[in-house]
């Protein structure tokens, strides 16, 4: 049966017909057409889906869109500014190579926003914890590790 | 004039669309009107097809399509070839068993495709799918692979499940090495197998025009020129010019997107059934039954010395899990990727080296981030650094004894290395791993209750593979050339064209490089095309670390034609001799006069070609070029690994892990150190988390990230690398390719640094807490 949700997406209001069954994720993907939030597993292990809701990280694979009825949600594509500059912490992982293949890097970026708005000014070993959901294959982490402490920085314990 | 950028940490150009969402990868592709595959596997390692009933499955809501591995058949759809023949010891060509697209008769692997269900939504696919009945009559499985050759056969006309049984080197010579030899050290090893799992699951979208009778593919592949040549000419029989692949922003690949897999045929084919775009996605779950798997080993080695510690002989005798079908380079990974790498940095003067290669039920295993090398590696650096031991040698110095110094050098294994500097990168090495003050860390460790290994591997690879005419009498089936188009555009900005494929390594800015350097351009006036069949005029892709080598080489051979015909226009321009006339990197200069042109007024006269010499110059300037490489390149460097162990919970912990590399040299240094960073994680990976665990019934039981474990941050150190530079000499540019060092050389070093911290002659990788908290019981 087809179900109403309405929210916020990138701070624009957004309605749409799904499955009771439809996950966020695919309602963000297939439905807003807004691409950059990926799949990378099935089972709520690799981050790629990570976006916010209601100002936290949250993996989108693993609720479904009726649970963000009413909700904020930001997007990598909400991230930057309207004019396109880079936001900091999108900034740093440029500067410090923390991206290769780029699939892994919108979930990177948007679990780094949220730890970065607490740790204004992390430790490595901090960052390293902090990455407990998110894989990439391609950095090792090193440049990850490296742009998330940098983008800390830059934000300064702010959005 | 704009300033060099060979050399330069340039920003990447790629990176903006990937931090702002704006990556189009294939599942972000959306065809109009598109329909979704989903696939009916089996559940069963090895199984004989009784009946398949399609009755419920076909009224279910969406359903457009069911298909076959009978349908297929009756259509004339061939099977997946294998792009390398290896000839056994006895002259005969390997067993090739048919490798269908969907099962025919019999599921030879957890995983294998049954039929294929296409509905108007992925989830009506998906729902079909689970009501697809199939009776299977279970057969016994091979599931493993040191017993298989004991097994009954998977395959027809397939003997003792043997592919081929295959032979390098000298054998009498080397059983008189080790007659002669003071010392013998021995080892028994299994090489274990791996999930390559790129972050991006494989994905394919095919799609057909009645309009013109033609085809597009989208996948996510690594060559997608080789794709289109072994899909058209080999399994479905379609006209190469009918078929457009494109392969678009590829999330990782690792090898496992180089080949031609069975879902990418059946989308492309359904969509002409159908006359509808079909698209597929593979869940991770498929993923892990679905993506060639890699290394999967056992191996018996050892290595002669005389009594100060110089190598005599080394003998190697390796079993290779080739799974249930020959993946498209299966063959040649054990053999032409191994064996000829075992001479490693050493002047090892006789090697020899038997594989038996077996089909079990199985993945398909491949090539995986060094596809050969990584296990010629840890053989070779596991053997050395255990002879130290036994020898009371110093690690350092056993291999100081024995390094190659005289290039070109020819190895006993068919290779000729044509330049290395051994010696440099393990002084560097050494130096920045502060190894003089291993022994009071170590004693700092004991002090706290821990034990402290060091570890070294010092490798070599064969990369840039190779000169064509060399693989095809090893018995590649394809050339390894790689093409390039420079078009230059009226205004002197440039667009190139490459059959080298990107997917993480960062081409649109080390080409960019290399192009706006030649040129004296600024970098945003040189774009990279890749990925795109009705694009590039042809490829063969990326892998091997040959994009560089290869692919940057076919970019400078059209350059320097861009470079030739802009100086005839230029001297016609200057009304100069065309020997008066000097390039110097972005403007001509007539010799001893102040006159001269900048490229790109030279660019403007080829395409407004009002003063022109028509008599002897076609306008334009639109270059292409295929290059043929001359030789391998050889990688080399020295890996330094430090560990502590917590011995009540044999937790590994990784303190220090320095690489030194020579990749000759080196345009975006930036771009290297995170090839580096990238292959030395997938090699701890490999040496402490990853493991792919069949059962004894062929179920794969590692199946998920939630029970094989890719490394996580915490699981890999900061890592401490420098560079040493011996160009290679047979390319202009005097690169060697760096994207599979990092992977190649780490397994090794690792265990050697947990062996040595626990005092063992060997542990099983991966060397997760429990075995090595195992191994300190058994101590005990």
């Amino acid at each position: 049966m087809a179900i109403r949700v309405s929210m916020k997406v990138n701070g624009k209001p957004v309605s749409a017909e799904v499955e009771e069954r439809t996950l966020l994720v695919s309602l963000i993907r297939d439905t807003l057409r807004l691409t950059g939030t990926h799949v990378g597993c099935d089972t709520a292990q690799c981050g790629a889906c990570t976006v916010h809701m209601n100002g936290r990280a949250i993996k989108s694979c693993s609720i479904v869109a009726m649970q963000a009825e009413g909700a904020e949600i930001l997007t990598i594509e909400g991230v930057a500014k309207a004019d396109g500059t880079l936001h900091p912490m999108q900034q740093a992982f440029k500067e410090n190579h923390g991206l290769q293949c780029g699939f892994c890097t919108p979930g990177m970026v948007m679990n780094a926003l949220d730890f970065a708005r607490s740790h204004p000014n992390p430790t490595e070993q901090e960052v390293r914890e902090s990455l407990e959901g998110n894989l990439c294959r391609c950095t090792g982490y090193h440049n990850i590790v490296k742009s998330i402490v940098a983008g800390a920085k830059a934000m300064g314990g702010k959005l | 004039m704009n300033a060099p950028l060979i050399g330069a940490r340039v920003a990447r150009k790629e990176d903006y669309r990937f931090l702002t969402g704006a990556g189009q990868y294939t599942d972000d592709v959306s065809l109009p009107n598109q329909a979704y595959a989903a696939f009916v596997r089996s559940p069963h390692a090895h199984a004989r097809i009784k009946a398949i009933r399609l009755e419920k499955a076909r009224k279910a809501p969406g359903v457009l399509g069911i298909f076959t591995g009978q349908d297929l058949a009756n259509a004339k759809v061939g099977g997946l070839p294998c792009g390398w023949l290896i000839t056994d010891v006895n002259g005969q060509p390997m067993k090739e068993p048919p490798h269908p697209c969907l099962a025919q008769g019999k599921v030879r692997h957890v995983g294998d495709q049954v039929a294929v269900v296409v509905a108007e939504t992925l989830a009506q696919a998906k729902d079909a799918a689970e009501l697809v009945e199939v009776d299977y009559e279970v057969l016994p499985a091979v599931a493993d692979l040191a017993s298989a050759t004991r097994q009954a056969p998977i395959h027809d006309g397939v003997p003792n499940n043997t592919c081929y049984v295959w032979a390098l080197g000298d054998k009498s010579a080397c059983d008189a090495a080790f007659a002669k030899a003071a010392h013998v050290t021995k080892l028994e090893f299994v090489n274990n197998r791996l999930v390559p799992n790129a972050i991006e699951p494989r994905a394919a979208i095919g799609g057909y025009s009645r309009a013109d009778d033609s085809y597009t593919l989208y996948v996510a592949s690594q060559n997608p020129h080789v794709e289109r040549l072994l899909m058209t000419a080999f399994v479905l029989g379609l006209p190469e010019h009918k078929v457009r692949v494109i392969a678009p922003d590829v999330g990782g690949g690792f090898g496992s997107k180089i080949y031609l897999y069975a879902e990418d045929v059946v989308v492309t084919w359904a969509a002409k059934q159908l006359n509808r775009p079909v698209k597929w996605t593979a869940e991770r779950s498929e993923s892990f039954v679905s993506d060639a798997h890699g290394r999967d080993h056992v191996t018996v080695a050892e290595l002669a010395m005389d009594k100060d510690g110089k190598f005599l002989g080394m003998r190697v005798k390796t079993t290779a899990n080739m799974g249930a079908y020959l993946s498209t380079f299966a063959s040649c990974i054990p053999t032409i990727l191994y064996a000829t790498l075992l001479a490693g940095q050493y002047t090892t003067p006789v090697i020899y080296c038997e594989v038996t290669a077996v089909f079990t039920n199985t993945v398909p295993v491949d090539a995986y981030r060094g596809a050969g090398r990584p296990e010629a590696t840890y053989v070779v650096e596991r053997l050395v650094e255990t002879a130290a031991r036994e020898m009371k040698l110093d690690p350092a110095e056993i291999r100081r004894r024995n390094f190659i110094r005289s290039f070109p050098y020819q190895t006993p294994v068919a290779l000729q290395y044509d330049t290395g500097n051994y010696d440099a990168t393990l002084d560097a090495a050494l130096k920045l791993a502060d190894v003089a003050g291993f022994k009071k860390r170590k004693e700092e460790s004991q002090k706290n209750g821990k034990l402290r290994g060091l570890g070294y591997a010092a490798y070599i690879e064969a990369c840039g593979i190779a000169p064509s005419a060399v693989a095809g009498s090893l018995g590649a089936r394809a050339g390894l050339f790689e093409a390039g188009e420079v078009r230059v555009h009226p205004t002197g900005s440039v667009t190139v064209f490459t059959g080298s494929h990107s997917h993480g390594q960062g081409h649109e800015t080390t080409f960019a490089q290399v192009v706006a350097d030649r040129l004296g351009l600024p970098l945003e006036n040189v774009d990279i095309v890749h990925g795109d069949t009705s694009k590039v005029l042809f490829g063969m892709g990326t892998y091997g670390s040959r994009s560089l080598a290869v692919g940057g080489t076919a970019i400078v051979k059209a350059l320097d034609k861009v470079i030739a015909k802009g100086k005839k226009i230029a001297a016609h321009l200057m009304e100069a001799a065309e020997a008066d006339v000097e390039w110097d990197r972005g403007t001509y200069k007539v010799s001893g006069t102040d006159k001269k042109k900048t490229f790109g007024e030279v660019a403007f006269a080829a395409y407004v070609p009002h003063n022109y010499p028509h008599d002897k110059l076609e306008p334009g300037l639109n270059e292409n070029a295929f290059y043929d490489p001359a030789n391998f390149t050889f990688p080399a460097g020295t890996y330094v690994c430090e560990v502590e162990v917590d011995k009540d919970t044999g937790a590994v912990r990784i303190e220090r892990f320095t690489a030194v590399d020579d990749f000759g040299k080196i345009i975006n240094p930036m771009i290297v150190e995170g090839q580096v960073h990238g292959g030395l994680a997938q090699g701890i990976g490999q040496a402490l988390t990853e493991g792919c665990r069949y059962d004894a019934d062929g179920q794969l039981v590692t199946g998920s990230f939630m029970d094989y474990s890719i490394p996580r941050a915490t699981d890999v150190p900061s890592f401490a690398l420098d560079t040493r530079e011996t160009p290679c000499t047979h390319n202009p540019l005097g690169v060697k390719g760096c994207g599979e060092a990092g992977a190649i050389g780490s397994p090794a070093a690792l265990m050697n640094a947990i062996t040595d911290a626990l005092g063992v002659k060997d542990l099983p990788m991966p060397a997760t807490a429990q075995t090595v908290w195992r191994s300190l019981q058994k101590a005990a």
